[in-house]
């Protein structure tokens, strides 16, 4: 326990209150720790206002969402009806609703520009494993949460998407068809589903998120953030004062810096809420404007735009791809036998695994690997600290051919996303194969690939032109 | 219950997210343009107001909508309820229909669908807006005493609905051509050349575009009442916005010219 500080003699009525405060909250170290005199480096280009943007959003959603919660009704016969109460009769109600709408969208936008950003300037290295982690974590919430909130509007997609995807865990062996009754609480879609997802998503999900953004903030302040150029600034301090050379003050440098991304952000969101809500049927899909009918099935379910890549790789197993897994797994299996440097008997374990996963990839439908692949292809992003194997951190000192690769990376993923809005079509399948090969072949041959090639010097101090 | 049985089992089987169409709208000729400048018309918004009450909402209902809503399109609370209220309900109720359901589908073989959200839940990115459909759709039926009501739709085909408004546009036929099928010269395919007025309507072919299109400028107003408002709001808030970039990033630029 911190001692008990006396106000010195004279002092104005401000600094007195805040001796009171300090002395039973630390308000004014928190304050310094994480604004004041939290040091980050001076060099943050573009990429580096996607993680306020993305705590920017989290709150729209937030307050926009307790408004909602207001006038919203979870209940099957009544869940439509009260939406369209909220854009017509509730003062204001249907600019609530286009930002809660579109800032789902958007969340998604400076997550995945920000999950970038970390995966170019290799943010997720030691020490910032935990900090990755924990953003893994989040936005593995933010997909849960996102596909809750999506039925609440009990329209005909909200509806058939999510049928869709919990029937998804009906394939899973032996406990899938029960698991899916829970999940849903009825035989169908129904009106038990709409009130457990509003639920969820109205107070699980969000407590958790908001625990999980809080041990984000609170790990990346511990160890301090990375940089463009992948350099530790904390290595170089001034020797009087221990502040780190190429740091500055989080307050006000960046709130300062902040403020302009937020409101170049704020532009472009304004645009879309003010003059294509929709987006094209993007942000929101045109048959959600019709009620859910269990009996009518639309033509083309497609989930939202940014779940589309993960569904594209879930459609992309079939049996040739599952067979192909099963020769690449028996590959990688030989390989590890004559090249790795193992034990008999972990090569003997390495060998009875393979089979193991043969006989199960041969036994369980091709839809219970879609599933499977569909999860992997989040949850691999998890291990990364410990898959990257390249002695720099930044891509700015990594072999040339790496920006081709992470571009490929990008391209491929957009492809993957444009794919599974699409209707399935022979070619579509073929190459969503190869780019959910891609996907995964990027991650998991990492520790080799990232090794090779020339590296370039990595600098003493960060690259920085005065403004 | 064996439907929804099927199309709960179905997407289990397949693994993929298509199934067979189990609804109307599929198919059709290209859509027309809808004239948006009717959208900004107050009297077209009237006159599409007065032919939806008068020929619309007998069957469909707009149960989201609310009759002194119209006060928005320029009509007064007096206007509303002498002139378009017919069921004797209160102005600031919904617009229902007192049409049994069960009979509805013994007669047209589905319920008519709400139509408050029809111009929005109509659109398709390929094709066109749901105005542009409504648009087209309103003018496309033709006469077919194949179906069952005697009409059918180049926009909605087997559409349910008998043309309604047939006496303002008169009767027309649909001309169809054998043509050889361009990918395979052995088959002919069944080309549609345009329609082909039978018997005149009260309404000049002209005069019946223009009608339909303040209908459908209607619908559309009707689907989202102001869009209009949030535009002309939003003009506003980006020029707020414009403005306040400038102020950050000239604030920013005097506190970052201390970093060396």
């Amino acid at each position: 326990m911190a001692e008990f500080k006396q106000a010195p003699a004279g002092a104005s009525v401000g600094t007195q209150f805040m001796t009171w405060v300090d002395n039973r909250f630390p308000a004014s170290k928190l304050y310094k720790e994480h604004l004041s005199e939290y040091y980050a480096p001076k060099n943050f280009n573009f990429f580096y206002f996607f993680g306020a943007l993305s705590l920017l959003v989290l709150v729209i959603q937030i307050v926009t969402g307790i408004f909602l919660v207001m006038h919203y009704k979870p209940d099957a016969a009544k869940a439509f009806e009260s939406v369209e109460y909220i854009m017509r009769d509730v003062p204001w109600g249907w600019l609530v609703r286009y930002m809660h709408s579109t800032g789902a969208s958007a969340f998604f936008i400076v997550v995945y520009m920000h999950m970038f950003r970390g995966m170019i300037y290799g943010s997720y290295r030691k020490p910032r494993e935990l900090v990755w982690i924990f953003g893994c974590a989040i936005f593995l919430c933010l997909m849960a949460e996102a596909f809750m909130g999506y039925l609440l509007p009990w329209g005909q997609m909200s509806y058939w998407g999510a049928q869709v995807i919990i029937n998804l865990f009906a394939a899973i062996p032996f406990v899938g068809p029960d698991l899916s009754l829970l999940i849903r609480g009825d035989y169908v879609v129904g009106d038990a589903t709409l009130n457990r997802f509003f639920s969820f998503h109205v107070i699980a999900v969000p407590l958790v998120l908001l625990g999980l953004v809080v041990a984000h903030i609170i790990a990346l302040h511990e160890v301090g953030s990375n940089n463009p150029d992948g350099i530790e600034i904390k290595a170089k301090r001034d020797p009087k004062t221990g502040i780190p050379l190429d740091g500055i003050p989080f307050h006000p440098y960046y709130t300062v810096h902040d403020i302009v991304g937020v409101s170049v952000f704020l532009l472009l969101f304004s645009a879309v809420i003010f003059f294509a809500p929709e987006m094209g049927g993007y942000f929101l899909e045109y048959n959600n404007f019709i009620p859910a009918d269990p009996l009518t099935t639309p033509l083309h379910i497609a989930p939202v735009w940014y779940f589309t890549p993960y569904y594209s790789m879930l459609r992309a197993v079939t049996d040739p791809l599952v067979n192909v897994f099963a020769v690449l797994v028996a590959v990688g299996a030989v390989l590890a036998v004559l090249r790795g440097g193992f034990s008999t008997a972990v090569k003997g374990g390495v060998l009875v695994a393979a089979l193991a996963v043969i006989f199960m990839l041969k036994t369980f439908d091709a839809k219970f690997w879609g599933v499977v692949i569909m999860g992997l292809g989040v949850m691999i992003m998890f291990p990364l600290p410990w898959l990257d194997r390249s002695p720099v951190k930044s891509i700015r000192y990594r072999p040339d051919w790496n920006k081709y690769l992470y571009a490929l990376f990008v391209i491929n993923f957009f492809v993957l996303g444009y794919l599974g809005i699409k209707p399935p079509s022979d070619i579509g399948t073929l190459v969503s194969q190869a780019g959910t090969l891609f996907y995964f072949g990027f991650f998991l041959l990492m520790p080799w690939w990232s090794q090779i090639g020339e590296f370039k010097a990595v600098p003493d101090r960060v690259t920085f032109q005065p403004h | 219950m064996k439907r929804l049985l099927l199309a709960f089992v179905l997407p289990l089987l397949t693994g993929l997210a298509v199934l067979t169409p189990a609804q109307g709208a599929a198919g059709g000729i290209a859509w027309d343009k809808f004239p948006t400048s009717r959208l900004t018309d107050m009297a077209a918004l009237q006159n599409g107001a007065k032919l939806f009450a008068n020929h619309c909402l007998n069957c469909h209902a707009a149960s989201y909508m609310r009759y002194n809503r119209l006060r928005d399109i320029g009509l007064t609370e007096e206007q509303i309820a002498n002139n378009l209220i017919f069921t004797g309900v209160k102005v600031g109720e919904t617009m229902k229909v007192s049409m049994d359901p069960k009979d509805a589908k013994d007669w047209f073989g589905k319920v008519p669908p709400d139509l408050t959200l029809i111009a929005r839940s109509r659109s398709d990115g390929a094709k066109g807006s749901g105005a542009d459909y409504i648009y087209t759709y309103l003018r496309s039926y033709y006469r077919d005493e194949t179906k069952p009501t005697g009409w059918n739709n180049m926009a909605f085909p087997n559409v349910g609905m008998p043309h309604v408004l047939w006496e303002m546009q008169g009767q027309q036929r649909a001309v169809f051509v054998d043509e050889k099928d361009p990918h395979n010269t052995a088959k002919t395919v069944h080309v549609f050349k345009g329609f082909e007025q039978v018997t005149p309507g009260t309404l000049s072919a002209a005069d019946y575009n223009i009608a339909m299109a303040d209908l459908t400028a209607f619908l559309q107003w009707m689907a989202e009442p102001n869009q209009s408002d949030r535009k002309r709001l939003g003009v506003w808030v980006l020029l707020f916005l414009a403005v306040f970039t400038v102020i950050a990033w000239r604030l920013n630029a005097s506190f970052w010219k201390d970093i060396k």
